[in-house]
């Protein structure tokens, strides 16, 4: 019999599709895992409603539970009960160490982050808050384009949803 | 869900979808490689919304969001005819764009007030996304403001956000043609 923990556990082990050095779980987007008899159900939020990966996740989630000998359940929740403040601080640290800036907290940020950028948008390279907006959209939903002004260095921001 | 608000719901989706197939139009040949990115990130993002509402309404229609997204014929779309126009000029986008969202984040605010729990949360998600194209949008209002060419654009376009859902334009037949043509060539009992 499968327990939650052991379905946790495998599921930690799933990297996200776009940003392979944090996993599923770090990036927090795993809402809930409930077992009922061989049934392992897992309900989880996307970060963007159009991120492609959405399938890919899903169904490295499937795998990860049939390999437990269970039985996956995989549903998505479409709501705004999950932000990136739930991305952990593990993931944070992750996210940082190789580049790209983590979100701000929801609520420093909106709703009017125009204003607020300067305060919360750190470089990861160099920690200098001296950083500009370049594109608010970038190589994927989730980030944006800055540029540090201080170590010249372009980086990624992981947008605040 | 009601009538009523599964009707709200498909307005929107069909909004989202033929929208972000015309911004989408951008990826490549947009005037500034930033734009290139913007836009071609707004239409994945417009499709992804579209894909979420249709979902909604085909749970309560027994159907699923892609018979619903790509096999009504196009006189059954309930889109605006300002989503349809095809590869507007650059300032015409733009202006599109700004009048769009400014709509959109009305009846989104109406939405998350739903007694629909679903409703109500698709919406709110939706809408976080949705600020960064505002974002977007008035940025590039700030920019144009005062030009000429940018507010004709405005006032041309403007009347096209409310003029009825009932009629369609032929470039919504030849969006419609394009956009399913993969699909209704395949041979019946396909899955995807």
């Amino acid at each position: 019999m499968v327990t939650t923990e052991q379905v946790w556990a495998a599921l930690a082990e799933i990297p996200d599709p776009e940003i392979p050095i944090i996993s599923l779980v770090d990036l927090g987007v795993i809402r809930d895992v409930a077992v009922d008899n061989g049934t392992v159900r897992v309900a989880f939020t996307p970060t963007f409603l159009g991120c492609p990966a959405l399938e890919v996740m899903r169904d490295a989630m499937a795998e990860r539970v049939r390999a437990l000998g269970a039985e996956p359940e995989i549903t998505v929740r479409s709501d705004d009960s999950w932000s990136t403040d739930r991305i952990t601080p593990e993931g944070r640290e992750k996210l940082r160490a190789s580049g790209f800036a983590p979100p701000a907290p929801r609520e420093a940020s909106a709703p009017t982050l125009v204003q607020l950028q300067a305060n919360v948008f750190r470089c990861p390279y160099c920690g200098s808050t001296d950083t500009r907006l370049e594109n608010i959209f970038g190589p994927t939903p989730c980030r944006s384009l800055r540029y540090c002004a201080s170590c010249r260095q372009p980086f990624e921001q992981f947008k605040t949803i | 869900m009601n009538e009523q608000e599964q009707q709200l719901l498909l307005e929107i989706a069909d909004d989202e979808l033929i929208l972000g197939w015309r911004d989408s139009e951008w990826t490549g040949i947009a005037p500034l490689l930033e734009e290139d990115v913007a836009f071609s990130s707004i239409a994945q993002n417009e499709i992804g919304h579209a894909r979420a509402l249709y979902e909604l309404v085909a749970r309560e229609r027994g159907t699923t969001a892609d018979e619903l997204a790509f096999d009504r014929a196009p006189s059954e779309y309930r889109c605006a005819r300002i989503a349809e126009l095809r590869l507007l000029d650059w300032e015409k986008t733009i202006a599109r764009h700004y009048l769009y969202e400014e709509a959109d984040a009305r009846r989104l605010e109406q939405l998350k007030a739903s007694d629909d729990p679903d409703v109500a949360g698709l919406a709110a998600k939706i809408d976080r996304e949705e600020a960064y194209h505002r974002m977007h949008a008035q940025m590039w209002f700030d920019r144009l403001k005062d030009e000429a060419r940018f507010t004709a654009a405005v006032d041309e376009l403007r009347p096209l956000l409310d003029a009825g859902r009932d009629d369609h334009t032929q470039e919504l037949d030849e969006l419609w043609e394009e956009m399913t043509v993969v699909r209704r060539s395949q041979p019946a009992g396909t899955t995807w």
